[in-house]
Order: structure tokens, then sequence, then C-alpha cells
């Protein structure tokens, strides 16, 4: 459900402003205020190999999801490394979350926006790669031993959350979408994309239009 | 709706591939409505109690949720190679996409019907997000906590996390422990009764 908040974002949708303010942590706290030291001015390899490091510490707090970590990236590239603006911060987040594909992409972004191709790469590594190591190994451990108790466990114990979660990030877009209209689609789109095998890019490009004449 | 059909896998790493690229690029503000329609509806990989195993542990472990949950479901089908497939092809399209839009972006992000798209395409995003959630509520048919608990520990995290704003990482500790532990016990309660019925 860590997209909820960007999605929320996307739902309100029209002003920078409102995606900026849910963007500098709205729903997030700042867990990781110990990371980040200021390296301003540093030469370019040493900062882009400081952006890495830091990255590869918010990675492992990222829990619950990427969106976790937007306001402590914001400290460490904004604030304290001085390699973006705020202006620069929330445009990446904001076409992050505008574009298909997983919002964390919104690290790769800033990144190029930094230092081009590399500091995509490396932003994109660094939150990844600690995480990624982590859920793989994990993941295999519960495979292997999916039969003892304490992995069932986890699993009859975590799924109603986990599809409450589901309904819960639903709930928070659509709380954000003041307007009744659209209301009455979002849960025209849920009947449909429920009951029915329509493409989802169709209800997409349905929403986009509609959205884009004014329907919303 | 999921049929009773049996479920298939993957023929190869280039279509696994060739899937999450899909399934990547349709997941206009987030991912996960499209993983459940593509994982278990259109390929039909896996099961939803399998998808919603699976999700539960990409959602506790630190990183993104659907980047946790392609290589939880590519480990389990080409190992660590399928692992990197499904992660690299999740990512590589929509990043080339995001980083042309970045260099595109700023000229038309205050042009009333681009704003308009975009807030549609939120609406849209909600009501995927929703279908997704009454796709997976037959999933607890046969959990082992049984359904009145399910309803309980279900609707304590949504009321925490929707209706009062609780972070989330807590809601999953909080809540979650508890329910775990109550499953424990309830797995423990089965075995028992199972015992019993075996001995009389």
């Amino acid at each position: 459900m860590t997209t909820s908040a960007l999605l929320v974002a996307a739902a309100v949708g029209p002003t920078m402003e409102s995606m900026a303010a849910i963007a500098s942590g709205a729903a997030t706290t700042p867990i990781a205020a110990m990371v980040g030291t200021p390296i301003a001015g540093a030469h370019a390899a040493a900062g882009l190999f400081a952006l890495f490091g830091h990255l590869l510490l918010l990675s492992l707090l990222a829990v619950g999801g990427a969106l976790a970590v937007v306001p402590d990236v914001r400290r460490v590239m904004v604030t304290n490394m001085g390699l973006l603006t705020d202006a620069q911060f929330n445009a990446s987040v904001a076409i992050a979350q505008a574009a298909p594909g997983p919002n964390v992409l919104f690290v790769a972004a800033l990144g190029y926006q930094a230092a081009g191709f590399a500091g995509a790469a490396v932003a994109l590594f660094g939150i990844l790669l600690p995480s990624s190591t982590l859920a793989y190994i994990v993941a295999r451990w519960g495979h292997a031993h999916r039969d003892w108790r304490i992995v069932r466990a986890f699993q009859a114990g975590m799924a109603p959350i986990v599809v409450a979660l589901v309904f819960g990030t639903g709930w928070t877009i659509a709380s954000q979408v003041f307007d009744w209209r659209a209301l009455v689609f979002a849960a025209a789109v849920a009947l449909i994309a429920w009951r029915t095998r329509v493409h989802v890019v169709v209800l997409v490009a349905a929403g986009a239009v509609g959205g884009a004449l004014g329907w919303f | 709706m999921q049929s009773h059909q049996p479920l298939a896998r993957p023929a190869s790493l280039g279509e696994m591939f060739w899937a999450f690229t899909q399934l990547a690029l349709q997941g206009f503000g987030g991912v996960l409505a499209v993983s459940q329609r593509m994982l278990c509806e259109r390929k039909r990989w896996m099961s939803h109690k399998q998808y919603v195993d699976a999700l539960a542990l990409a959602q506790v472990l630190p990183g993104p949720n659907v980047c946790n949950l392609a290589l939880i479901v590519g480990d389990r089908f080409f190992g660590w190679r399928g692992a990197f497939t499904a992660l690299a092809a999740l990512m590589a399209a929509p990043l080339a996409l995001v980083l042309a839009i970045t260099v595109a972006y700023a000229h038309y992000a205050t042009v009333p019907m681009v704003a308009g798209a975009v807030k549609g395409m939120g609406a849209v995003s909600a009501g995927l997000i929703v279908a997704t959630g009454l796709k997976l509520l037959p999933a607890l048919r046969d959990n082992a906590m049984r359904l009145p608990a399910c309803l309980l520990f279900g609707g304590a995290a949504f009321i925490a996390v929707a209706l009062l704003g609780m972070p989330l990482a807590g809601v999953l500790f909080g809540v979650g422990c508890a329910a775990c532990a109550f499953a424990w016990w309830r797995i423990g309660e089965a075995a028992r009764a199972r015992i019993k019925v075996d001995q009389s």
C-alpha cells in the first residue's frame, strides 16, 4: 500500500502543489533522521558514491514501500547534498506517479536530474539493492519451510491484513477525490474490473480522455 | 473471477520478461492491481491464495512492494535468474519512459487538459485497486483463522490505516503480530483436533 500517497496525488491531480504536499511526507515520518551528512560541492564521483551510500541505508527503512522514504530522500538530496531544488524534486515525484510502472522510479528520475544517466543508475541500484537482497533471501527461506507452523501462521495471519490494506489504498485515494462524478466513475471502474475482463488499458484510457475533456 | 482450471507456469524467462514488461507498462498509478490481473487471471501462474501469500511477504519486508513481489514470483519459477529477470522487466521499460517524460513534463504540467487526464487516471487507479481487493476476498475462505477472525483483523487494519491514518509500518507490525499469534494458536488447535479424531 506504499503506492497510496502517490496515488492520492494522482487522484487529486491538477496541481504540482498538491503532489508536493503529499510528497513532503504527510503520511510518513522521517525515521532516518540520522542518515545524511552535508557534502555539497564535493567532486562528482565522490558525490555519486555518497548518494549511493545514503540510498543503501534508506532502502532497508522503506517498510511499506518506496514512498515511505520520500521525505528522507528529499532531506538527503535537496537539504543535505544540495543536488536538486525543491521544484526538481517535486517534478520527479509527480512524473514517476503519472507514468506507468513502479513508483520507486521517482528515485531514478531524481538521480537523472542530479547527475544524468550515471545518477539514475546509481540511485536506482542504491535504493533497490539491500531491500531486494533481503526479500530474495527471506522469500526463499519461507518457501523452503512453507510447511512450518510459524510460516503457515504468518501467511494465515497476514492474509486478511493484506486484503484490508488493498481496500485501504482504494479508500484513501477515493476519499481524496471530492468530486462526486469522479467517485461514481471510480466505482464504475471497480465494478467493471471486478466482474469483467475489460482490459486495464481501456479503462485507463477512458479515465484519461474523460479527465482531459473535463468530465471530473 | 478465477475459474477452476489448473494453474500454468511460464514457459521461459523470455515469456516472464515480456509478461512483467506488459504489466509494468499498464500500471498507471501503481502496479499492484495490474499484477493481480496478469499473474492470477491472464497468465494463471498463481492462485489468489498464492498471490496473497507472496504479497504479504512483499509488504512486510522493506522495499517497493511490487519489486519484492516480482522477485518472489520470479524466484518461484526460475530461481535467482527468474527473480532478476522479473525485477529487470518490471523496471526497464518504465524507467526509459520516466526519464523521457522527465525531459518533456516540465513544459506540459500546467496545461489543464494534462492535469484533467491525470485526475481521470487517478480515479481509474482507485477503482482498479478496489476491484483487486474484491477479487482477493475469496482467498480468505479457507484461512486457518476462520472468517470472523479474518474480518476482525482485516477490519482493524483497514480502520487504522484508511480511517485513522496511522502509519503503515506500525499497523503491519501491531495488527500483524496479533493476527499471526492467533493463527499460530488456531493451527495448533486444528492439529490437536485432528489427532483426537484419529484416535477415536
